[in-house]
Order: structure tokens, then sequence, then C-alpha cells
């Protein structure tokens, strides 16, 4: 299969009430592919007239959405995972060129978990019950769930569509109508989906608004026209968002990410076999989606009786990392979405060697030759340095890996929880009681257990401390999305007796 | 040795003019984690909430430059340069309209400076 760069209309608009519409103001940004940074097309610059436009046709379309059948959501739900699958290699290629990752990411995980993530929330829809209970003989509570209402989303550009499935499934599915803000770097594959799923769902209850943060996300954040706003991004703006929320004591759900430790335990290299090559994928892992995912394993902490001989198959392991054209299926990492993101990156490069820390391999930007010359690529790069140094503490979101060494579980465990963040973490063992015990005593909100990076849509995902709050994926995230009716009736024909 | 935590370039400080002039009074608050996270964020003063969770770092353009506490712990051997580059920044930072971004450059504080800054 050969991939490549998508075709691209002049211009895009926003989707408000089922239709595409320009913006009220005439105004568009324009926007460039990381690949080779030449332009892809032009979107909406929003401002709060647009936003309020969205945000009404979802208003006007909450009350009928919301009564509808969970049978009646699941099959458009279903419809809608149907139409990704079905336009899969051009999803994939528009991520491709609007994020800059490799399409051999695209096509095996951003789309594909899409797919799935449409079609999980559309099956246990139709499994749910509510709950009936006798509190005594004459007195039963139900309680029914019923949909927030309107739904403010702000996602991030890592995972353009996977992060749009990721926070719209469960909100449609849970009976809200839905105003989504993609990140102004990548607009494409929303606008996409609303072009290909146009007729699948009533006017109104997906809205797509394109703009930038403090002209189009605030207007959304702090309108009391919504029910709750779900934001991924950083801690800045991510209090800045709940403030906004606070005057209208909307809910709030938080991700602001991580510097996720990737444990690695002496008993792993035991025996040179098939898992011990897990293993060494397992620490490479820092460079999947070029280092740009909140989880990503960024802090490598390896026993030290077995560092060297370890940390030399992860280098050998990064030096084979292929780096060329993101549309390339043998390319296995692409590009940095922005500028601004490839020069923050070296930067922490920069300040990781005046800090000390050693660079075991790449450290600086990678030059491409041709059209890609003007792209933003970034050499995998592993420094090894101690936990307290910046590269150590900071989500670089690039392709930089900070190793450093423990003797035993107790420092460990003090290590990977010297950290602000608590979003993810590795273990790795072949040990049945480190297995156990060590997850449990790291303080973040997934714990992968000898392995990393997986993502089924059927395991609640979501932070501790400062990566924030409430959890993505699984069946809880309806409940993140709805409130609970309590109904309390009484057979008693007797009265109470006060009055 | 000139004794300061935080700096900027004259680049950055043309466009924090620009901005003080559309916007009013600013800050800048440093951001951490996702996306965005680890650059600075310049805001409208009145929108963002300020307290004893947040250190002062000094002012760069006039404008004070804040971080919290809990991340000033892992930063505060470094001295910080506010820059500018090009690029579509997410975050509702106000100067992303503009195609720019502000930037952090960092380098170790001198020992000498150090002592300075720890004891004032």
């Amino acid at each position: 299969m050969k991939y490549s760069k998508p075709k691209f209309k002049e211009k895009y608009g926003n989707y408000i009430n089922g239709k595409f519409v320009e913006p009220i103001d005439g105004e568009y940004f324009e926007n460039h592919s990381p690949v080779d940074n030449k332009l892809l097309a032009k979107y909406p610059r929003s401002k709060e007239a647009d936003v309020k436009k969205a945000i009404e046709a979802a208003n006007n379309a909450k009350e009928a959405w919301g009564k509808t059948s969970a049978g009646e959501r699941a099959s458009m739900l279903m419809k809608i995972a149907d139409v990704i699958e079905q336009n899969l290699q051009e999803f994939a290629e528009m991520e491709t060129a609007d994020n800059g990752k490799a399409i051999r990411e695209t096509v095996n995980a951003d789309v594909p978990l899409a797919v799935d993530h449409f079609r999980y929330f559309a099956s246990v829809i139709r499994a749910e019950e509510g709950s009936a209970t006798e509190l005594n003989e004459n007195t039963l509570s139900l309680i029914i769930r019923e949909p927030l209402g309107v739904v403010a989303q702000i996602i991030p550009w890592n995972f353009p569509l996977l992060m749009l499935a990721w926070k719209v499934a469960p909100a449609l599915a849970s009976g809200n109508c839905v105003v989504l803000k993609p990140a102004e770097q990548t607009p494409a594959s929303a606008t996409f989906l609303a072009e290909k799923i146009g007729g699948i769902l009533p006017p109104g209850v997906f809205n797509v608004i394109h703009g930038f943060g403090p002209e189009a996300g605030k207007p959304l954040a702090s309108s009391p026209n919504v029910d709750k706003v779900a934001f991924t991004g950083e801690t800045t703006t991510g209090q800045l968002i709940m403030q906004y929320a606070s005057k209208n004591l909307n809910p709030v759900t938080m991700e602001l990410g991580g510097k996720s430790p990737n444990v690695f335990f002496s008993s792993i290299m035991d025996h040179d076999d098939d898992f011990l090559d897990k293993c060494i994928e397992g620490a490479v892992l820092f460079a999947f989606n070029q280092g740009e995912v909140c989880t990503a394993p960024s802090r490598l902490l390896v026993q030290e009786d077995i560092y060297d001989e370890f940390i030399k198959r992860v280098v050998e392991r990064t030096k084979a990392i292929k780096i060329g054209d993101p549309f390339d299926m043998d390319s296995m990492m692409g590009a940095q979405a922005s500028n601004d993101q490839f020069e923050k990156i070296l930067s922490y490069i920069d300040i990781g060697k005046e800090e000390g820390a050693e660079v075991l391999v790449g450290g600086g930007a990678n030059k491409l030759d041709g059209d890609l010359a003007n792209g933003f690529y970034v050499q995998p790069t592993i420094l090894k340095g101690h936990n307290k140094m910046r590269v150590f503490q900071e989500e670089i979101f690039g392709p930089v890996l900070a190793v450093c060494t423990f003797k035993d579980e107790a420092e460990a465990i003090e290590i990977a929880n010297d950290t602000m963040y608590g979003l993810g973490a590795g273990v790795w063992t072949r040990d049945a009681h480190q297995l156990y015990q060590i997850p449990r005593a790291i303080k973040a909100g997934r714990v992968w257990v000898n392995c990393y990076h997986d993502y089924p849509a059927h395991a609640p995902f979501g932070g501790y401390k400062k990566s924030g709050f409430g959890r993505e994926n699984h069946l809880m995230m309806l409940n993140h999305y709805r409130q609970t009716k309590n109904m309390l009736i009484s057979y008693d024909k007797k009265k109470l007796g006060f009055f | 040795m000139n004794n300061k935590r935080v700096e900027i370039t004259p680049e950055a400080t043309e466009i924090v003019e620009q901005l003080k002039d559309k916007h009013g009074d600013v800050i800048f608050h440093q951001s951490g984690g996702c996306c965005d996270g680890s650059s600075p964020m310049l805001l409208p003063k009145e929108d963002f909430y300020i307290d004893d969770n947040d250190i002062l770092l000094g002012e760069v353009a006039g404008v004070p430059f804040y971080m919290s506490h809990d991340q000033f712990e892992y930063w505060k051997h470094t001295h910080l340069t506010v820059g500018l580059t090009n690029g579509r920044g997410s975050s509702f930072s106000l100067e992303i309209p503009l195609g720019k971004r502000f930037i952090i450059k960092s380098r170790l504080l001198t020992e000498e400076e150090l002592n300075y800054l720890n004891k004032n």
C-alpha cells in the first residue's frame, strides 16, 4: 500500500447544526504540515460569536437527543465507527499530514483505536442497567442516569482523531450534545469526520468549532450555557479552564500530562528470550509518536546491577529507529507537530546537557533531505542523569528519554514518585511479588505491568496528582457525562406524623 | 552576574508590549505537563488566580513571572530567559493568534548567583 498526503480543499468551515458554516467575521488561519511545513488548508479563526452559535445549536438539539433510546444512539455510533473504518486510509493520511506522525502508527493505532472506541461505547450502553433498591418494605429507591446536556470538549494535537473519539464517543453515548474544539495545530481529522458522518447524527448533536485558545477556547470554557468542560492539555490552561468553569459551577475533567517512570528490575535479564526483547522495546517506546504522548515513558529507571548490559541494548535499539518520510510505512518516527514544539525539545536537550546529563544517543535535530528539510524532526535522544535534573521533571513532549539507576525496590519507588505528576508508569519484572507490589506503590492512574502504551477502550485512564482528575475510556466514563437522578418512592399510605 | 532568575529577549519584549496594549495588565505563568506544557503562558491578569501556591520569580518587560511552588522546587537552580519562536501553540496564551510562541531557554545559575538569590 502506498500512502501520500491527501488532497485538501482550500478552506473549511465550522461544523454547526449539521452544516459547514463560514466564520462570522470571515477570518481564517493557515494550517501547515509539520512534515514539510507546507500549507494544507485554512480553517476558521472563530470568535465568541461563532462559539455562541455552536453552543446554541447544541442546546436546541439536546432535549430530543437526550430522549433517544440507547439502542438508537448505539446504532448511530456503530455507523460512525463503520464510516471511519471504511475511510481508514484517508483518515490515516490526514492525521500524518496534519500531525507529522508516522503512517505506520496512524494506520495501525490512531484510526483503528478510534473505530473501536465508538464501537465500545455503542456496545456498553446497550448492556447497562440502572438500579432499584428496596430501602425498607415501603420505600423504593430508583437510580436513573440522565445526560448532562451540552458538553464542551477541548482536545489536544498529539492524537487528533483518537482524542476526539475518547471524548466524543462517551459523551454522545450518554445522550449529550457536544461542542468540540480541536487543537489549532491539528484541525483536519475532526473536520473530515464531520464531513463523513454528517447524515448520521441529528443536526446540533455534534459541533466542531476551530480557532485559537484565547479567542475560541475561552468563550467555550466559560460559557454559562454548557454543562461540563472536558480538557486535555497543560497545567496552567487547566487551572484557567477550571476557574472559568467554577463561575458556572460546572464539572470539569482534566488530563494534564505526566512524566511517567518506566521501571526495569534485575530479573528481566535472567534470560535472553522473547520477554527481554519485549522489555527492550518497552524502554524504546519513549519514541512512540515522537514522544508526543501524555504517558510517554520518559523516565527510564534501571536497577543498577543490570544497567550496563540493558542500556547497551536499549541504545542499540534506539539507533535502529528509522526516521524518514512519515508517509513511508517503514518510517518508525515522523515529525514533531510544530515548530515551537521542535524548538522547545531542543532547548530541553540543551539544558539537560548543561545540567551534566550524558548523551547516550541522539542529542539534536535531525536534518532530512528534499521537501522534508523544512519539517520538524528530532533525533531520538537518551540522556543519563539523575532525577532532580529538569529533563527528569518536565514533560518535554518529544523523543527524549532521561535514564537513571536505582539500587533496590525502595529507591525505585522513591524515584518513581518524585514528580509532580502521576499519569502513567511501567513496571517490568519476572518477580511475582514485584508484579503486584511495585505498581501499587507508584502513585499513578495507569501502571502498565510488563507492557506499555496499550490503550484498550475497556481500561480506565487518568491521572493522580498534577496529572489531573476524572478518567477516560471504560464504561465509567458514561457517568462522567451524566447526572444521577434518584427517585425515592413511598408505598406507605400512612403519614410521617410530624404535622 | 545580574542577580535575576528570569529575563526576556528583545523580540519577546516587543510582542509582550503589543499584547499589553491590546489586553491591559498581563502576567506570565509557567506551565507544565502535556502538549504545550513546559512553556510560559501570558494571560490577562484578572483571569488567572495567583496565591501563595505560586512564587514570583521576577518581572520581565514589566510583567510579573510566576510559577507554582512545587514546580519551582525542580527549577530553582536554573536561570530562565523568555524568548520567542514562530509556531502554532495551542493553550490559552495570548500570543497564540499572532503565530508566535513564547519559549523558555534555560541555563544553570552560577554559584555566585545562587548565593545571592537564596539570600534575597
